[in-house]
């Protein structure tokens, strides 16, 4: 019976078009339905921060390079993985990022606690030649970052884009765009001020590649390296210890 | 190319081409100094060369009246040629990141050659280059032929391959410029996209019109496929690509899809990019090339069935376990488990259908390399789904993710079951299509042969080993209780295996070169065939030989 209704099936190419699109379908819409209705899907926290338009730039140049090729921002919620890394990684954290960056491949370190745990010029040193600070590591060098200056007349239209995404820039936010990146990695400049009013107290000030007179797209991603995993604190008030990986030879 | 169209198709071709050359213009115009306008010029010269092509052939005389009963085959033979021209590209971005990983100077401290930059233009130009191109290729000459129809229409089959080459060209050209999505196996931008949305749709009808033209009752199995393979692929690569650009004049654009949801929806598109593109098109290739090289029926109906819905079904559900202990809820990882173990049984039941297929003709299997390529896609096939199902378990996940295993697997199906369905399609291909006698050279298909496997087996070994050690080596304690190893040691420790990986592609790379030029010299120096059987489509004006294999 089931062979035969299937002889017929063949016999319509568009019967059958349609056949696989039903089939196909099914799995797709159970899977990813649900995640924009289930609030639990992902948590509150209401210190979540966004992202300053210099984070955002070094955000856009860590997309451009590919980093996400060799380092993941995602800690798994295994025992090993949070005593290497840090609280494993929320949905909240990755709310805001279009696209997110939890990667599939560790060819050097998960990134997702980099933040503030070494210092600006480390990561300028390491970006540079990572060689002169870790000498076995494969990583390519990033020389050039610190000798292009980084594009911020556009950075308003990149916070509109996000904004009709549904991430909130407010209006002061997106007329200040260049201003306020061109501020947070000059500490002592009129400009500095309006980062930490428009985006909040945490926000981290600073010469990032120790050159405040130019901005480079080595500040910005310094500046969004040093911003990873401290968006919010949620992940650190989150108490659900950690599956033990289950290996028996540990 | 351009002989067999009529004046009036010519013109269409130019009207095309003109259109293009002028969305060229307009992009190069919008864009300015940024990578849009870089890409406008690309376009437009593209455009511009082709139509100047088109031109220069444009008062040659008009094909015969006999046009509708001969198959269209030159898109076929021009796929082919650019199949292998993405080969040996393809494959030699493979070996150059992979030595890259080994000796990192190899970038030599530039922006455009660093590791991150170069792997899309890897994967890109292996999955879509040449994946993409020799499914285009051979879907035209199957339909054909199980239809024993002429294609149905005479420019599109041009607007779809060299349309979907453009796209491959913008993609891999942007990379190198950093223009990158980032979503894996979709980095290309939104107007490559676009153009994308355009060339699939023209493909899907004319795959269908095609097949309405047949004059057998029944779709044949591999055209199942192949409409699942289009079909599936354009709705995957919509939801996936949906994007807002930062404006119309910059390369950049930001998804819809945030944080956890986008990485639902990357891994639904990303897995079954696997499914529809790596894994349906190249059964549909095996369910034409199989029995038509071992001159053997396929050996079960039911199970060709069983497998095919099972596969359309099942794949869909299987996206994330890509995501196994991450923030995407539990149950979602628990459902792509509990199918990508289920999956296992369409899979299988593929693999067992061609390998009982074989069941009689096993000294052909020793004595033609070419139906050997064929049988170790198939063993490939079945070892890679059941490795893909074992590592989809959470536990077994919990040690081989983020680890050079995954690389291992996708390899041992990317190179075992992809690139050897596909050459050994081409060798069967190659020289029924020119019309020749045999290929060049059987001893260079054997060479090619076993450089393949030898590539292959070294490379997946490799990586097996150093994936099992590096995830190993993450999660062993001290007796004390603490970490054993700093992540830096088990980068040390990958050395070794990253200089056998780059070894064992460098030795498929060799064979691709070899492939290319032993197909090369059968169009250039091997004699022409007395024509033995007709093949030509049934234009119900003189009795057709069916050249279609038995089901």
């Amino acid at each position: 019976m089931a062979e035969l209704f299937h002889r017929k099936l063949e016999r319509t190419a568009i019967g059958f078009v349609v056949a696989i699109i039903a089939a196909a379908s099914v799995g797709g819409l159970v899977e990813i339905a649900p995640l924009f209705t289930i609030h639990t899907t992902v948590e509150e926290a209401p210190d979540m921060r966004l992202y300053t338009p210099l984070e955002l730039a070094g955000r856009n140049i860590y997309v451009r390079e590919g980093c996400y090729a060799c380092h993941s921002q995602m800690i798994r919620t295994l025992r090993d993985e949070v005593e290497r890394y840090g609280p494993y990684s929320l949905a909240v954290e990755s709310k805001y990022d279009h696209p997110m960056l939890w990667g599939s491949k560790r060819t050097g370190p998960d990134l997702a606690r980099i933040g503030g745990k070494y210092s600006d010029f480390w990561h300028v040193a390491h970006l540079t030649n990572p060689r002169s600070v870790v000498p076995e590591s494969n990583m390519p060098a990033y020389s050039f970052l610190a000798r292009t200056a980084l594009e911020t007349g556009d950075l308003g239209r990149h916070l509109r884009a996000q904004r009709s995404l549904g991430v909130p820039y407010t209006d002061a936010m997106i007329a200040n765009a260049a201003g306020d990146a061109f501020g947070q990695a000059a500490p002592d400049s009129p400009f500095a001020a309006g980062v930490t009013e428009r985006y909040g107290e945490k926000t981290q000030v600073s010469a990032f590649d120790g050159v405040v007179t130019q901005l480079t797209e080595m500040d910005a991603l310094v500046a969004y390296l040093q911003v990873l995993g401290r968006l919010t604190d949620a992940a650190y008030s989150n108490t659900a210890a950690p599956e033990q990986a289950p290996n028996p030879t540990n | 190319m351009v002989q067999q169209l009529t004046t009036g198709e010519r013109q269409n071709a130019l009207v095309i081409l003109v259109c293009i050359f002028v969305a060229g213009i307009a992009m190069a115009a919008a864009g300015g100094s940024d990578p849009l306008g870089m890409h406008g010029v690309l376009v437009l010269l593209f455009g511009g060369g082709l139509a100047a092509l088109v031109m220069r052939s444009y008062y040659e005389p008009e094909p015969t009246q006999d046009r509708p009963s001969h198959y269209y085959d030159d898109p076929t033979k021009v796929g082919i040629a650019l199949t292998l021209a993405w080969a040996i590209f393809g494959m030699f971005m493979g070996v150059w990141t992979a030595a890259q990983l080994a000796w990192p100077d190899l970038a030599f401290d530039a922006g455009w050659s660093t590791f991150g930059r170069l792997r899309p233009t890897h994967t890109t130009g292996v999955i879509f280059g040449f994946g993409g191109n020799a499914l285009i290729a051979t879907s035209f000459h199957v339909v054909q032929r199980t239809s024993r129809a002429r294609l149905a229409g005479q420019v599109s089959p041009w607007f779809v391959l060299l349309g979907f080459n453009l796209f491959c060209l913008l993609a891999v050209t942007g990379y190198f410029m950093g223009v990158t999505q980032s979503k894996e196996y979709a980095e290309a931008e939104w107007y490559a996209d676009l153009w994308l949305v355009v060339v699939w749709v023209t493909y899907f009808v004319l795959f269908l019109r095609t097949i309405a033209r047949r004059k057998e009752p029944h779709i044949y199995v591999a055209n199942w496929y192949f409409m699942a393979f289009i079909v599936v692929v354009a709705i995957l690569h919509i939801v996936n690509n949906l994007a807002i650009p930062v404006s119309f004049g910059q390369a950049k654009s930001y998804t819809i899809w945030a944080g956890v949801q986008d990485s639902m929806v990357q891994w639904w598109y990303g897995h079954n990019a696997v499914a529809f593109f790596l894994t349906a098109g190249f059964l549909a290739m095996l369910y034409y090339y199989l029995p038509v090289r071992a001159q053997r029926p396929i050996f079960s109906y039911r199970l060709s069935i069983l497998s095919f819905w099972g596969i359309t079904f099942f794949y869909m559900w299987a996206g994330s376990h890509h995501l196994h202990y991450t923030a995407l809820p539990h149950w979602v990882q628990n459902l792509g488990m509990t199918f990508s173990v289920m999956l296992l049984v369409p899979s299988w039941a593929s693999a067992g259908n061609a390998l009982l297929t074989l069941n009689g003709a096993w000294q052909k299997v020793r004595d033609d390399a070419t139906l050997r390529f064929i049988f170790v896609a198939v063993v490939f096939y079945g070892l890679s789904t059941f490795e893909g199902s074992f590592l989809a378990i959470r536990p077994v996940n919990a040690l081989s993710h983020y680890t050079d295993w995954t690389v291992g697997h996708v390899h041992a199906g990317a190179l075992g079951w992809v690139a050897f369905i596909t050459f050994g399609s081409i060798y069967t291909l190659v020289p029924s299509l020119w019309k020749r006698e045999r290929m060049y050279s059987p001893a260079l298909v054997e060479v090619h042969f076993w450089l393949a496997v030898a590539g292959t087996l070294i490379y997946v070994f490799s990586m097996w080993n150093s994936g099992i050690l590096q995830g190993l080596m993450w999660r062993t304690y001290t007796q004390e209780g603490t970490l054993a190893y700093s992540f830096l040691d088990s980068l040390v420790a990958m050395y070794p295996y990253y200089i056998a990986r780059a070894f064992g592609g460098l030795l498929f790379l060799l064979g691709a070169i070899v492939a290319a030029f032993n197909i090369w010299m059968t169009v250039r120096a091997v004699p022409a065939a007395v024509d033995r059987r007709a093949d030509v489509p049934d234009t119900g004006l003189a009795p057709g030989a069916a050249a279609t294999p038995a089901e």
